[in-house]
């Protein structure tokens, strides 16, 4: 059986959707159970990649959100 | 047992392609969703820039169509493929640089792919949310078939809303979908869609019928056009596409324009273009970051900056001083009496 593994993904300056579609390419080279943390600038990021999250059945664990960035980590589901 | 059939459906995040899902769903259709993104597209880009958008929802209405909808959606980065449909439209410009018909084309094209690609998950045709006579250049009745065949979709293109006034498609006529149920919404009269949307219990979709395209705006194609003439040349790369978007544009000589930050949120934005660009700024006085775009002759440089604090609180002040920095030198500062209103030619601003 695969291990978890973790990742990063630098979304940074990137304007939206381009963040959600950076996380939805980097996901799919991913396995299930992969945690993948997003950092991020655009602050519509935290709304999109969410709701990307939810409708493609994957979870999301934690949104930090600092003056200047965002860390949005999630879980990869099948 | 019969085979489920699948179809994609081009989701734009309006009203239309809403719907166009809804009404496959209500006959037990499984949809997924196809977003394309040109680097055009409205969706939240100017709206996470500037300081007057802070408070504006910010949300990505296909995301949210999907959600919606509870449906899967795939958003496909085609910036670069997407050159050649702006570049070359075979079908012309819109009334600005808008290549609706080629546009369509190329989305249900790319559409067409993303069926064969996953025919083998049960997907069989296409589904989008056009409707004949809703916009005055790519949904036409003469357009609709141009888009089936030049798209490579032919017979799998299914248009839920307009279907009863097209002929019958493979989904219909393999009795996949039943016909009866389906629409013969035509023209730009929104009101049966309004009325579908409240039967289905849709709120807070959005703008019915709004440009989702910068290129359908009459001053950001400008920009593009005055940038490529600037140049010499119609290529763009993708930051040239967000910095139309952003800023005040002025060319005071075809050699270099100035795009000056309009608010503290543009001023941010811009910041990450300084290692790029020569950049202006004022020291003395609050005021905008100005980045300038193209080759400034040296004997620009005051014109530029007495722009550049012509835009900022010292503009009433006798001297202003100014740094100006270019990637890879020293920055210099100069001493510079802002120009006047008058002084700021009309013709400059693009």
């Amino acid at each position: 059986m695969a291990c978890m593994s973790t990742h990063e993904l630098d979304a940074r300056r990137l304007l939206c959707p381009m963040p959600v579609i950076k996380t939805q390419n980097k996901v799919k080279e991913l396995s299930v159970g992969d945690i993948l943390t997003i950092f991020c600038t655009d602050p519509g990021a935290l709304s999109d990649i969410p709701a990307w999250v939810r409708i493609n059945g994957h979870e999301m664990l934690s949104a930090e959100q600092s003056e200047d960035e965002l860390a949005i980590t999630i879980r990869v589901n099948g | 047992m019969a085979k489920q059939h699948k179809a994609v459906a081009l989701i734009s995040g309006g009203l239309d392609s809403l719907l166009a899902v809804r009404v496959l769903q209500e006959q037990g259709i499984e949809v997924e969703g196809i977003n394309f993104y040109t680097g055009f597209c409205v969706e939240g880009h100017t709206h996470a820039i500037r300081n007057h958008d802070k408070d504006k929802k910010k949300r990505n209405n296909a995301l949210w169509a999907a959600e919606q909808l509870g449906i899967k959606l795939h958003i496909v980065d085609v910036i670069e493929e997407y050159k050649d449909v702006l570049l070359n439209p075979k079908h012309g410009y819109g009334a600005n640089m808008n290549p609706c018909l080629d546009c369509k084309i190329f989305m249900v094209s790319k559409a067409v792919e993303w069926v064969k690609e996953n025919h083998e998950n049960g997907f069989d045709f296409i589904i989008t949310g056009e409707v004949i006579g809703q916009r005055p250049m790519s949904q036409r009745k003469e357009t609709m078939p141009i888009v089936a065949n030049e798209s490579g979709a032919e017979d799998i293109l299914l248009r839920p809303l307009c279907a009863k006034n097209l002929p019958a498609t493979k989904p219909e006529l393999e009795g996949w979908v039943d016909r009866e149920k389906l629409f013969d919404f035509s023209g730009r009269n929104r009101k049966p869609q309004m009325a579908l949307a409240k039967k289905y219990g849709f709120t807070d979709y959005a703008s019915p019928a709004g440009g989702c395209c910068f290129l359908t705006d009459k001053n950001y194609s400008d920009k593009l056009v005055d940038l490529w003439k600037g140049r010499g040349t119609r290529e763009y790369e993708m930051d040239d596409i967000m910095l139309l978007k952003v800023g005040r544009h002025l060319r005071p000589k075809p050699e270099y324009k100035l795009i000056i930050a309009r608010d503290a949120g543009e001023s941010k934005f811009l910041e990450g273009y300084r290692k790029q660009f020569t950049n202006i700024q004022a020291l003395s006085h609050n005021g905008p970051l100005t980045l300038v775009d193209g080759n400034m002759p040296d004997e620009e440089i005051e014109i530029a900056a007495g722009i550049v604090a012509r835009y900022g609180q010292g503009r009433d002040a006798a001297q202003v001083e100014i740094q100006v920095s270019i990637p890879g030198s020293e920055p210099k500062k100069i001493q510079i009496k802002p120009l006047s209103m008058d002084e700021v030619l009309e013709e400059w601003h693009v």
